[in-house]
């Protein structure tokens, strides 16, 4: 199978690769968001209790 | 006090172990199931390549649905034995399960139109499936319209569950009502309606998606933990 054939997908490329690309780029933005959000909260947690243990 | 407090730690040292394993599941299966699906399965006799849709529209209704379930599971233990773990489980699902809602409603339109000849229809498993999306929207506005937490707790679990009777009708539409979208194929008794080359991937995608969203999950619960613990210390500090 050529790459050309492939990416037609037997000419309803309009509709199958839309739907990958959407379901993808969903997909990664949770993953890329959660794990930020974790970090963030771990930064800001791990400096409260910093703050805590320096002024008891 | 310390039953409470112990329960987000064991969660926390237990997810921490588990994650790593649910990561590479849904990372080895959503491999597996995207070269089945792409490159390995024929054009469907009827619908040509269009059933490619099926592997990323299906998981994704399916994990939609299953997270409502676990929502509306942990909803009652908040509401029952006001376990604060189950509050924040139910909260930390709501996001993630109105993303797979929206995929499905997303993947599905782009399916109906080459083959239905329209990108939307008010037929009841599309309907329902709406009001799904809807009722994640609905418990997330509903969360962030309460300051105080137990109480927003409560409130979002009454929604959660009310909203669980949804859960049957979007299975059962298609048997209850004359629906364009098509009848159960795959749990069906006898066997499958769908050929074995497109029952794998199938599957394999499904199970990455499963994995996807527990690991997303997790994550998102141990987030909340850290962020109330977080609170309670900005709050003792505030208070000297």
């Amino acid at each position: 199978m050529s790459a050309a054939t492939f990416f037609a997908m037997g000419g309803y490329a309009a509709y199958v690769w839309p739907a990958y690309g959407v379901s993808f780029a969903g997909l990664a933005g949770a993953v890329i968001w959660t794990l930020a959000a974790w970090r963030r909260t771990q930064a800001e947690l791990a400096l409260l209790e910093s703050l805590k243990d320096g002024n008891p | 006090m310390l039953f409470e407090l112990a329960n987000p730690k064991r969660f926390l040292m237990f997810s921490g172990k588990l994650l790593p394993w649910f990561w590479a599941v849904a990372a080895i299966c959503l491999a597996a199931g995207l070269y089945l699906g792409l490159f390995a399965v024929p054009p469907d006799y009827q619908q040509g390549d269009t059933v490619k849709i099926m592997f990323i529209h299906v998981p994704a209704a399916w994990v939609a649905m299953m997270a409502y379930g676990l929502m509306a599971v942990a909803s009652a233990f908040g509401l029952i034995n006001r376990h604060p773990l189950a509050d924040v489980a139910a909260k930390a699902a709501a996001p993630l399960g109105a993303l797979f809602t929206a995929l499905a409603l997303i993947t599905g339109s782009l399916w109906g139109r080459p083959m239905w000849g329209t990108y939307w229809v008010w037929d009841a498993r599309l309907t329902s499936f709406l009001i799904l999306l809807f009722l994640y929207l609905g418990y997330i506005a509903l969360w962030n319209a309460f300051d105080d937490e137990v109480r927003a707790a409560r409130a979002t679990a009454i929604l959660a569950l009310v909203g669980a009777v949804n859960l049957p009708i979007i299975k059962y539409s298609v048997e209850w009502w004359n629906t364009l979208h098509q009848g159960e194929g795959i749990f069906v008794k006898g066997g499958s309606l769908i050929a074995p080359v497109f029952l794998w991937p199938l599957f394999l995608m499904a199970v990455g998606y499963t994995f996807l969203f527990s690991a997303l999950w997790m994550v998102r619960i141990r987030t909340e933990i850290l962020a109330r613990r977080a609170r309670s210390l900005q709050l003792q500090a505030g208070g000297l």
